[in-house]
């Protein structure tokens, strides 16, 4: 059993320790690429979202080297992500590609159709094994998330160019390298250092940005054309609204991990405006938007994939946000369209609008 | 006398202003650019340096539209703007206390909402380019029109027909049937420049709120119809600024001013009109991106390099490590 599954940005590297410390066999199919891209888009539906032609591409790529069993989440949300493995899987049979598929998801009827497929992929590797597996994996995602917000906060302030982009690779290098959980602390504090050692201006100013949306389009830099990094050397310190390791607690540990971020406040604070959820991250988007607004950031920006439902309910409801708290608020819409020129006009001017916003209220 | 040169490079005319330091323009060039960004700014350069009088010096050089990186680097250009801003500055210039700012070039459309002298909102069409001066163009030529009669011809209307304009591409299906059961030209124009209206309000005016003084501008502005067909929809007066279609670049040459403040402009000289530019592309080999790499070469010597998604290419002048 060769297992592979999509990219979702550095989710990989958690996935990863995560089943090779069980003794299952991994195949990361090659980072994602127009190649992939235009797989997808030439066997997906026309009408699917990115996230899946990108998933569809990277699967037929991770084929290629080897890989026979597909690990996929599952869902039974209004978003329709929660059948993206079964479709796949149904296309990617279609092509000829034998795949086994595993899906991950809330059980149908009873918990042990969730336990019996974890046997099945760990090969009845003790719990108290998989469980320590899932520590790891879970260690991974909080140190990765770490290191990426030292990384919002130098990106806008570094003296030389390109010196985050560099240590954050070197600290993701240690993170990755880490084989157990008790190797994870010294991993963390070396890639912290490493990040810490950048040389920053303090003094400079910067504006504030809250990245909000769906979780795909905010965690895989090659969907949002690398947004963080575009912002940062634009002067612009951003936060994202979704981090993995916030994501594995909230959805997989049910919020077991009181000391972790949660997404639990922005959804409090979303049914202000939304009555109940909608699926994806919709009700998420519209409750960070207010708790930037409230921590005093300069704008928000909106990511989403084109006709994802959730983010487009959501996007009808920003403007009253923006209105109501003063907040400016930017939606962009990524497809299979790699028209970097557009997104940097608008990425440009809403940072201009938000410097002159600043000096005329400073 | 001073002057302060605004370059903006749009994906169907490239324009260029030449203002003083009070930002009235002493001259205005509109070009089309014809797929040809660099051979037209030249020509654009050696229009310009005709036409200002013997003795004029250029301070500053701001550049904008879709082709500002290129316009920029072979200029050298003292700044760099997107033309949201860029059309913002040059708006609350010709028209002070403007609030509201419709624009529609050859293939976007945008609105841009200022209060108190600051934008505080803007839109731009995303995956839709109905309603945008190409199709207008394209209507025209369909019905063998030139694109100055359109106007005044939609101006004729009596009753005007209802056309869809959500989809350009319905738009005219809708137009031509119109056309076969009977409606004479003039209305059936009329009733597109509504549809447009409807169109871009609903679609990038999305959830803006328009207040008065609204200023319309870009290449559709010299349509009369749209005039016409805006103020209806609006309720409100719609101005139509002197140089509608430069505000572009006069608002890249009024930001030239601003960051020349005390500085030597960085401007090449008009000889760079007579200069050997190319631009190439060649593919990055480095990973699976294949990334389209564009370099601009003056001669023999690479200027500029962009189109890379890793920096590899485009920040290599600036790194000091060795990269390959």
């Amino acid at each position: 059993m060769r297992v592979t599954y999509p990219h979702m940005g550095h989710t990989w590297i958690c996935v990863k320790s995560l089943l090779e410390y069980l003794g299952v066999e991994v195949v990361i199919p090659p980072p994602t690429s127009k190649k992939t891209m235009q797989l997808g888009v030439m066997h997906g539906p026309e009408f699917a979202c990115m996230p899946l032609k990108l998933n569809l591409g990277n699967l037929m790529e991770a084929a290629e080297l080897g890989a026979d069993t597909v690990v996929m989440a599952g869902g039974c949300g209004p978003c329709r992500f929660g059948y993206y493995a079964q479709v796949e899987h149904a296309i990617l049979n279609d092509l000829g590609y034998r795949y086994q598929l595993i899906v991950l998801e809330p059980p149908e009827k009873h918990i042990g159709e969730l336990i019996g497929k974890i046997r099945y992929l760990t090969q009845k590797r003790s719990w108290l094994k998989v469980m320590q597996g899932i520590r790891l994996g879970y260690l991974k995602a909080r140190a990765v998330d770490q290191a990426e917000q030292r990384a919002y906060y130098s990106r806008p302030r570094e003296l030389k160019p390109g010196a985050t982009e560099r240590a954050l690779n070197r600290a993701l290098e240690q993170i990755i390298a880490a084989r157990t959980p008790e190797a994870m602390p010294a991993a963390l504090t070396t890639a912290l250092e490493i990040m810490d050692s950048v040389p920053v201006d303090r003094q400079r100013p910067v504006v504030r940005i809250g990245l909000v949306g769906e979780i795909f389009t905010l965690l895989e830099p090659f969907a949002n054309l690398e947004i963080e990094r575009r912002l940062g050397s634009m002067g612009v310190e951003v936060d994202r609204s979704i981090h993995l390791s916030e994501w594995v607690n909230d959805h997989l540990f049910r919020g077991l991990i009181k000391s972790a971020r949660s997404s639990k406040p922005a959804q409090e604070k979303g049914l202000a405006y939304l009555g109940h959820m909608v699926g994806g991250h919709g009700l998420e988007t519209i409750g960070s938007t207010i708790l930037y607004a409230e921590q005093g950031f300069d704008g928000v920006i909106q990511l989403l994939p084109f006709t994802c439902m959730p983010e487009i309910v959501a996007q009808s409801i920003l403007p009253q946000i923006s209105a109501d708290l003063g907040i400016p608020v930017m939606t962009l819409i990524v497809d299979e369209q790699s028209g970097e020129a557009g997104m940097m006009t608008r990425l440009e001017a809403f940072v201009d609008l938000l410097k002159r916003k600043g000096e005329v209220t400073a | 006398m001073y002057v302060y040169l605004g370059i903006d490079v749009g994906s169907v005319s490239t324009n260029l202003v030449a203002a003083g330091e009070d930002g009235a323009v002493k001259h205005s060039i509109y070009l089309r650019t014809n797929g040809r960004p660099i051979k037209t700014v030249q020509k654009g350069l050696k229009l310009m340096q005709k036409s200002l009088p013997p003795g004029s010096k250029v301070a500053g050089v701001g550049a904008t539209g879709s082709g500002r990186q290129l316009a920029g680097v072979i200029t050298g250009a003292d700044v760099i703007k997107n033309e949201i801003t860029t059309h913002a500055i040059a708006a609350s210039h010709v028209a002070p206390g403007v609030q509201t700012i419709l624009e529609i070039g050859g293939q976007d459309s945008k609105i841009i909402i200022l209060r108190h002298g600051v934008v505080s909102d803007f839109a731009m069409n995303t995956v839709c380019a109905a309603g945008t001066g190409s199709f207008l163009d394209q209507q025209a030529a369909r019905l063998t029109l030139p694109i100055e009669e359109f106007g005044p011809l939609a101006l004729q209307s009596k009753v005007p027909v209802q056309i869809a304009g959500r989809c350009a591409v319905f738009a005219e299906s809708d137009m031509i049937h119109k056309q076969q059961m009977g409606y004479n030209i003039p209305d059936i124009l009329a009733g597109l420049c509504a549809a447009l209206v409807r169109n871009y309000l609903n679609n990038v005016g999305k959830g803006k709120e328009i207040l008065a003084p609204v200023v319309f501008q870009g290449g559709v502005a010299a349509n009369a119809g749209m005039k016409w067909a805006f103020e209806k929809a609006l309720g409100l007066e719609v101005i139509i600024p002197p140089y509608f279609n430069v505000m572009g670049a006069l608002g890249a040459a009024m930001l030239a001013r601003e960051s020349t403040n005390r500085k030597q402009t960085n401007f090449r000289g008009f000889q760079i009109a007579e200069g050997d530019y190319y631009s190439g592309g060649f593919a990055c080999d480095g990973c699976s991106n294949v990334c389209e790499v564009v370099e601009i070469k003056e001669g023999a010597q690479v200027i500029a390099r962009w189109g890379d998604r890793c920096g590899r290419w485009s920040n290599a002048p600036e790194q000091e490590e060795k990269i390959s």
